[in-house]
């Protein structure tokens, strides 16, 4: 929990993580907070789906099936956009110390996710066809 | 190898992509709170983006090489957005 704290500290106070290590290249501090941006850019899009599901879809065959679609996909959004800065300040402070990247495991896990989900609403839209 | 910054410009152009998509999931935000008749969500929902505006307007005016707050301060509305949708959906 501590780790959390301090972690959620160090990515308000923007001087902190220049505290280590050596300045790199701008180049590649720019290009970090463009794919930060990018991962932003998607958390926002999981939320904008969420909030089209949840206004332009018809309510569907299975009992609040939109609501919970609505939901997931809105807190995936919001668990993107967290990820996101967290991987930044990593990824800044890798660069500084001359370190390795972090290796991470959230594309896959969100790709899956993602996956399953448009499989499951497959399932559901044939449901709903052949019904 | 020379870069008569346009390592800057890509910057700057993804920040407006960001914006533009922060527009599209302010505007969707709005939308459903209006049509629940919550005045004062709507009005959250639009001016939110307008603080997103002026977060990512101070980026774009500094020199500094580093982003600042900006991007923990995005990152935050993002989630607000999605706890804003979260809890419509959940009273609607």
């Amino acid at each position: 929990m501590r780790g959390v704290l301090s972690a959620v500290r160090q990515w308000f106070d923007p001087e902190d993580v220049r505290r280590v290590g050596t300045t790199p290249d701008y180049r590649f501090s720019l290009a970090n907070e463009r794919t930060f941006l990018a991962w932003i850019r998607t958390g926002l899009a999981l939320v904008a789906g969420g909030l089209a599901t949840a206004q332009f879809l018809p309510p569907l065959p299975i009992a609040h099936l939109r609501e919970v679609i609505a939901v997931a996909l809105l807190l995936l959004g919001g668990a993107v956009s967290v990820r996101a800065v967290d991987r930044w300040a990593r990824t800044e402070r890798a660069m500084r110390l001359g370190r390795d990247l972090p290796a991470s495991r959230f594309p896959a896990l969100l790709a899956i996710l993602v996956g399953l989900g448009s499989a499951l609403l497959v399932v559901a839209v044939l449901v709903q066809a052949f019904e | 190898m020379t870069d008569s910054g346009l390592a800057r410009e890509r910057t700057r152009l993804a920040w407006l992509r960001t914006l533009l998509v922060a527009a599209g999931v302010a505007i969707l935000a709005a939308r459903m709170a209006a049509t629940r008749g919550d005045p004062l969500v709507v009005a959250l929902a639009l001016g939110g983006w307008a603080a997103l505006f002026a977060v990512a307007f101070r980026r774009y005016r500094s020199r500094r090489a580093g982003p600042g707050p900006a991007l923990p301060l995005f990152a935050l509305f993002a989630v607000g957005y999605a706890v804003l949708g979260t809890l419509l959906v959940l009273n609607g």
